[in-house]
């Protein structure tokens, strides 16, 4: 790599002392990883919006009706079309469109009449909570089960985990909300029944973070909080079992991995125990992978949660989505499934960069 | 018998006579060690059964999935009506039965479909790498990052709900993890010797993509359209539920859980039940594809 011919400014960086040449080629790499990661990025965004775009050009149903209805004038009727550009050029559209949706001005939702990106932020707190709740729970259980899984690697502690993954990732969540509200709510009443809190508590919280269990502590308020305890905890678990599923599964593999590497092979002629070098050693190489794995999981709950937001009546994005399709609100729906889209996106750089940071092996690639 | 045994030793033949002696072979040998998994075998008789009921639904001695009697509404199971009626007065093992089809039907275009592009696309990218590799693999990345259930829904409200919509929307987000695996597999084998010597004696690009680079990657697709099937099987029931599957009154087993949903608390079996083979049948995939994974590559077990 570094030739004594190679000329100043060239990569190698020939004039530097070792030291630093080694730190700056590392700066070098780290800013073309990320230039290449934001391109990327870029180049899936502007797809997206392609799609979502595409998506909302095909529609049977005239656009223009939508807006003001079958009894509009035929000047209502032509200053609508204007107003949407169906006009212009397909291109200039969606320049206009890509344009706008960038900047956040998602337009007018047709049934509410508010600005969609208003009914997002006062939607999405909900989702938000019982997902990140959910993940917490997927990672709490989900790693020690991995984490027993491969260290007792094709024997009955393993089989038992693997059993309870497999479960996890085939279950239809709606289905299991359904079974859980009969068995949780109605005969054992151990759990508050669908929605956020119950409504003798709706109104004397105030709505700080748009968190219930943040906002109720906020307030002081201990009876609403173990309310909204009570509420979110079977929803949360239920979407937490399919978290843990995945985490647990794939924690298991990357440390089988680990443990076929041969450092953990001098752990164990060194006398460590088996526990000792899963805890201490392998699970800390394979935190990278495993933390990726969280990420893409996390991003995978706010899907889940559209089903599971259906059932128990929980006010979030997935219950706007779905609103929003049975009274045809078509770019509520497609703003949403943008949003969702942009989360993803952003998830995956995000572990990406959590899989560089804590693995320079992986930065390699 | 003798003929059986015979042709049993044909297949395990270690010195095959014909190329088809030896993929015949080593399709057998991957065919026992797959029967000595008993996850993978208890797999296979749970879609087995799902999928014989299905296609003999018709001549099996149930009652018409459609047929309404109101006098008969919301009936607890019993020896007449074996997983009790719905609020119709349908029977629920009928409609369960037949409620097969669509999810079995769906699950296999979609995998016909995502498969062979996937497995297409991967291969162009690595078998020649550069601008072509960069390209597919951008509009691979596009159609991962949409979540699938979401798509789905997003195509099912912008086109009239119906098959072959929700065959499209979840065969657009499938393809793409075909095609990484495969670009992958076949990227790692670009410089290996015989690659080049098809090159050298002229082999045409095409063919050198159809017959020569996409075979190395079909043992992990397979394996991975195993456990991807669950996942359609779980979106299908996903998209019945939300109201935006199969149009009713055809029976559909995400349909079928909303119908019950309501009245849950005073008659159980309507939702729960379908449910349960949805859950039945996405379990028997996992189980298939989890084995499928120890048998084809003991090596990330």
């Amino acid at each position: 790599m570094a030739t004594s011919a190679a000329p100043p400014g060239d990569d190698d960086g020939a004039e530097l002392t070792p030291r630093r040449r080694g730190r700056s080629a590392r700066l070098k790499r780290g800013l073309r990883w990320l230039g290449s990661t934001l391109l990327t990025s870029c180049i899936t965004l502007v797809g997206l919006l392609v799609v979502t775009f595409a998506l909302g050009r095909v529609l049977p149903s005239d656009p223009v009706l939508r807006v003001v209805g079958d009894r509009a004038s035929q000047e209502q009727y032509d200053e609508v079309f204007r107003q949407l550009r169906l006009d212009r050029p397909l291109t200039e559209q969606f320049a206009a469109y890509a344009s706008e949706m960038v900047r956040g001005d998602f337009g007018q939702s047709l049934v509410t009449r508010n600005p969609i990106s208003a009914d997002i932020a006062r939607y999405f707190p909900a989702t938000f909570e019982l997902a990140t709740v959910a993940i917490l729970l997927g990672v709490l259980f989900g790693i020690p089960i991995g984490v027993m899984c491969a260290q007792y690697a094709n024997r009955l502690p393993d089989h038992l985990g693997r059993m309870v993954s497999l479960i996890g990732y085939s279950v239809p969540v709606f289905w299991l909300g359904i079974v859980g509200l009969l068995v949780f709510y109605a005969k054992l009443e151990w759990v508050a029944g669908p929605g956020r809190l119950d409504t003798v508590y709706r109104y004397s919280v105030p709505e700080v973070t748009h968190l219930m269990l943040i906002d109720t502590a906020l307030a002081g308020e201990w009876d609403a909080f173990r309310n909204a305890v009570s509420h979110l905890v079977l929803p949360a678990s239920l979407l937490g079992l399919i978290a843990l599923g995945y985490i647990a599964r794939m924690t298991r593999s990357f440390l089988l991995w680990q443990l076929r590497q041969d450092y953990t092979t001098v752990l164990r002629v060194k006398g460590l125990s088996d526990a000792a070098i899963i805890w201490r050693h392998a699970l800390y190489n394979a935190a990278g992978p495993v933390l990726a794995i969280v990420a893409l999981t996390y991003a995978y709950l706010l899907e889940g949660a559209v089903l599971t937001e259906t059932v128990f009546a929980w006010p979030g994005l997935g219950m706007y989505i779905t609103d929003s399709l049975f009274a045809s609100d078509v770019p509520a729906v497609l703003t949403a499934t943008l949003l969702v889209g942009v989360i993803f996106m952003v998830v995956n750089i995000a572990s990406e960069v959590i899989q560089a940071a804590l693995d320079p092996r992986s930065r390699l690639a | 018998m003798s003929s059986l045994s015979h042709s049993l030793q044909w297949l395990s033949s270690d010195t095959p006579a014909t190329r088809t002696q030896a993929k015949l072979g080593a399709i057998y040998r991957l065919l026992r060690r797959f029967l000595t998994h008993p996850i993978g075998v208890l797999g296979l008789i749970m879609v087995a059964l799902i999928v014989l009921a299905a296609l003999f639904a018709t001549w099996l001695p149930l009652a018409d999935p459609v047929a309404q009697s109101l006098d008969q509404r919301l009936l607890p199971p019993s020896a007449l009506h074996w997983l009790g009626t719905d609020t119709l007065g349908r029977d629920i093992l009928s409609r369960v039965i037949h409620g097969a089809r669509p999810t079995l039907a769906i699950v296999a275009l979609v995998l016909l479909i995502s498969v062979p592009i996937g497995l297409l696309v991967g291969a162009a990218a690595g078998l020649w790498g550069g601008w072509v590799d960069a390209v597919l693999m951008r509009v691979a990345d596009v159609f991962l990052a949409f979540p699938r259930l979401i798509l789905a829904i997003a195509v099912a409200a912008a086109l009239s709900a119906g098959l072959w919509t929700a065959v499209i929307a979840i065969a657009a987000t499938g393809w793409p993890p075909y095609a990484r695996v495969a670009r992958a597999e076949i990227a790692a084998l670009r410089r290996s010797e015989f690659i080049q010597a098809a090159k050298a004696i002229g082999v045409s690009p095409l063919r050198l993509l159809v017959r020569h680079a996409l075979p190395l990657s079909l043992p992990s697709a397979f394996v991975r359209a195993a456990l991807d099937a669950p996942g359609i099987v779980l979106i299908v029931a996903g998209l019945g539920f939300l109201g935006v599957g199969l149009p009713p009154p055809q029976p559909e087993w995400g349909a079928m859980v909303a119908e019950g949903r309501a009245l849950v608390f005073e008659a159980w079996w309507v939702s729960t039940l379908p449910g349960v083979m949805i859950l039945w049948l996405s379990l028997g995939f996992n189980f298939v594809g989890d084995a499928m994974r120890d048998v084809v590559d003991p090596g990330v077990k």
